[in-house]
Order: C-alpha cells, then structure tokens, then sequence
C-alpha cells in the first residue's frame, strides 16, 4: 500500500528552483534514502513533504495520519541555554494534532520504553544543551520515536556524529524498519553505514536521477 | 511607618492585589517570551500603551477603552510582521515602539495640562488603580492560568521548536497570536502601576533570573512566578516606606536578585 505518492513536484529556495519534476511514491514498510550532492535539493524534499517548506506545483499526497508521521532534523539544537530537561523534550513528541496534550500513563510508558531502547535512561534528567552531540541526537531520535510513529522522515539525522554512535543508530532504524516494519524515509550520504540490502535510493540533483535498490546504486558509484 | 497599618488604605490594597495578579501573569508568559527572544515585545508594547493613553486623555475617554484595542493591534502587527516578511522580532518591535512613542509625544505637545500624566504613565504610580483595574487584573490571572495549563505541554513546544512542532500539525501562527494577545493584556493592565517605560521589566526580569537557577522549562516557570510575585511586593514596600516611584522600586529589587543569582552562579562554577 501506498502511503506517500508525490506527483510532478516542483519548489524553490531563494527564488531558484530547487526541484522539478519529481514523481515518485512510497510504499508502506521502504527504506529510502535521499542522495544527491549538497544542494541536490535533499533537505528541501524531506521539508516540503513535512510542511515545513512551500511547493510551487504538483501534489504530496500523505495517505498516513499526521499522528503516525514523525519527523527528525539534522541540527536541533535551538539554543544551548534553554532550560529543558532530556526529559520534557522527548515528551514534546506525543503531541496529537487536534488534541490537548496532557500527558497519558501510556505515554510515560512510552518513554520508558524508549529510554530502554536508547539507552538513554543515565541522562534524560540533564539539561539539553549539557549533553554531547550524540547524546542529543539520541534524545531527539527518542522526541520522534515516543509517538511509535508508522513513517520515520529524516533530514541528515546523524551528519557530524561520531562515527561508532552513527553505526550504533543506523543499526536501531534497521531494526526499527525490520522489525516495526517502520517505513523510513531519510536524506543521507552516509550510504557505506546502511548494510540493508533492500534499501531503496533516489538520488537527486534538482530532478530524480536515480530510482532503485541499494546495490545497484553502490554498483554505478 | 508601620508596614501592616498600609494595607488598611484601599490603594495599597488595589494595588497589592493588581500588582500580584499581573506580576504572576507577567512572569509565565514572559518566560516564553525571554526563550523565544521576544523580549523587548513588552517594551514595544508599553511605548504603544503610552501613545494610546495620550490619545485617551486628549480625546477625554476612558484609557482601558483606548489602550486594550490598540495594544492589541499593535501586538498582532508585530507578531504579523515578523511572521510575513521575515523580519526579526526586535526590528518590527523598535519600528513599533519608536512610531508610537512619536505619535504619543505629539499628542502631548498638541494637547494642554499633560505634564503631571505624562510623568505617572511612564514611570507608574500606585494610585492609578481602580477597583475595576483590580477585577480584571484577577479576570485576566485567572483566565491566563487556565490557558496555560490547558496549552502548557504545547506552548513549550512552539518555545523550544517551532518547525518540529509544525510538523505535528499544531498550529503555530495560532499559538503565537495567543501569546500576543496574553502580552497585550498584560502590559495594558500593568502599565499604569510600573509605568509605560518598565512595564518590560515585569515580564523579563523574573525570566532571566529563573533561568539561572533551573534546569528544566516546568522549573523556570514555577520559579519566575515566586521570583515575580516576591519581587514585587518587597519593591512595592519599598516604594511605600521610602515613597520611591512603584516601577523603579521594583525594578531595583529585581536587578538587586539577578546580581546575587549571577554571583551564586559564579561561586558554583
């Protein structure tokens, strides 16, 4: 089933436009990854399909609720002073849209479950920005993963990470595709860390030059 | 002068009582304002304050009738503005405040007797409220507290990631005219006891030195409250037995608290 169909997709950035042209749908359960040079236009597509960029023309249509979608950034750090816990940013993530947000005893449970699945029991009580670059980027994997989202959207989730710690979480979205048959799709260029064979790549560069598994793709590069 | 016999006098009581209510109001919504650095949002608006009660003294109405609408407008403006065309909110703020300060300094100079309210508007006077200042400043207190507990785990969001919490699907611009309108109630109702020029202070100053003491947002807004709430009835007996100007007391406590917490903070680092 089919549960993202973007047709005839065109944006712009800065008054450029940075994509044309782009067909493409995703089924329930892939694992796609969004290559392309910097500037290929990567970032821009994972925006415009969360909302947080304009289309010029053409459609994206979600057949997936929004409470079901979850969304992680490459640098979400706002500000190293602000005063939050670990703790209350993962919470963040249980938003529902059209719902006030009080916290149920499920989503405690949730957290729990995450901080299990993260490890990240040892400093969900510190303040954010006292955390290192992996231990936030954990902390922010946890915000997108609390609401057991069906689709995973990520933007360069790991860029600027260490190397093991980057191993370490393109493991757990393996397992988490796997196993949760998550669909996930994610702009990367770190392709050597996936070892799915059955990941789907399309690489851009203003329109899709590429559309296929993994293998083949690492066969032409 | 005995401290307790003052709270025998109907203006101290007023007084006391408005200055609670919006002090408390002032500090939880100025701690989204100081971490999403809106800050001089309450100075903008206290300068719009000032022209509007200028125009209501020249046009002989009654100031709340005058201020509520046009602070409010202006607060939506700003938010608008900054929202649009992508301006940051201290450039619209200045553009704001400076424009309507002219307009009230015109108005003063076109309309005679001024100079005493003038002096009281900007620098607040704690005979400025009246019983109906009093019932709504608790009207406003109450409605705010509901508002915030009701939206709290969402107005964090917008405060610490707009973007994420767009992709949820929660209406940002909607939350952020809701934080417009709460500073805009705010500083109509606290600017004739602080002043137009330190109505600011209320919703910054207990923020900033929150911040230094907790590590969690929940933290920073319990402890804002208390902060605000103390501050302003120590700076208020000050302003009493010293017949000191009421903002100017208090604004001196506060700077008084965030000198001692930026020396705590040093010895423990």
């Amino acid at each position: 089933m089919s549960v993202l169909e973007v047709k005839n997709l065109q944006t712009s950035y800065n008054g450029h436009i940075a994509l044309e042209n782009i067909n493409f749908s995703v089924n329930e359960g892939e694992y796609i990854c969004l290559v392309g040079e910097n500037g290929s236009g990567k970032s821009t597509l994972i925006k415009t399909i969360v909302g947080l960029h304009k289309k010029d023309n053409g459609e994206i249509i979600l057949n997936e609720k929004l409470e079901n979608i979850s969304y992680l950034a490459q640098n979400n750090l706002v500000d190293v002073e602000f005063p939050a816990t670990a703790k209350e940013i993962i919470m963040t993530g249980v938003q529902k849209h059209k719902v006030l947000p009080f916290y149920t005893k499920k989503d405690y449970k949730n957290f729990e479950e995450i901080c299990d699945l993260l490890k990240i029991k040892d400093f969900v009580d510190k303040r954010i920005g006292n955390l290192s670059g992996g231990q936030r980027q954990r902390i922010m994997l946890g915000r997108a993963l609390i609401r057991k989202p069906k689709m995973l959207i990520l933007d360069e989730p790991f860029s600027g990470l260490d190397i093991n710690i980057t191993k370490e979480l393109y493991e757990m979205l393996d397992k988490l595709n796997k196993e949760n048959k998550m669909t996930i799709i994610m702009a990367t260029h770190d392709l050597d860390e996936i070892n799915q064979k059955n990941v789907r790549v399309i690489e851009l560069s203003k329109t899709i030059k590429f559309d296929g598994n993994i293998t083949d793709w690492k066969g032409m590069n | 002068m005995d401290i307790l016999s003052l709270l025998n006098y109907p203006f101290v009581q007023r007084a006391l009582i408005c200055g609670i209510a919006i002090s408390f109001c002032a500090a939880i919504i100025g701690v989204i304002l100081v971490l999403k650095k809106y800050s001089m949002i309450g100075h903008g608006l206290g300068e719009v304050g000032f022209a509007s009660l200028t125009l209501a003294v020249a046009l002989n109405l009654p100031p709340l009738y005058v201020s509520i609408p046009l602070v409010i407008i202006a607060a939506f403006l700003i938010m608008l503005i900054s929202q649009k065309k992508g301006e940051s909110g201290d450039i619209t703020i200045a553009l704001v405040s400076s424009g309507a300060l002219a307009v009230g300094v015109i108005v003063t100079a076109l309309t005679k007797g001024f100079s005493v309210d003038v002096y009281n508007y900007m620098f607040g006077s704690i005979l400025a409220m009246s019983w109906s200042d009093v019932i709504l400043s608790v009207i406003l207190s109450v409605a705010l507290i509901v508002i915030y507990i009701l939206f709290y785990n969402r107005l964090f969001s917008i405060t610490y990631d707009e973007k994420y919490a767009k992709t949820c699907g929660i209406s940002v611009t909607f939350y952020q005219f809701l934080i417009s309108l709460i500073t805009a109630l705010v500083v109509v109702l606290g600017m004739r006891l602080m002043g137009t020029l330190l109505i600011s202070s209320l919703i910054v100053f207990p923020g900033i030195i929150a911040r230094k003491l907790t590590n969690s947002f929940k933290g920073m807004v319990i402890l804002s409250a208390i902060i605000s709430v103390v501050c302003f009835i120590v700076g208020i007996l000050i302003s009493f037995v010293l017949n000191l100007p009421t903002g100017a007391s208090i604004v001196a406590v506060y700077i008084l608290l965030l000198l001692i917490t930026t020396l705590y903070n040093k010895i423990l680092d």
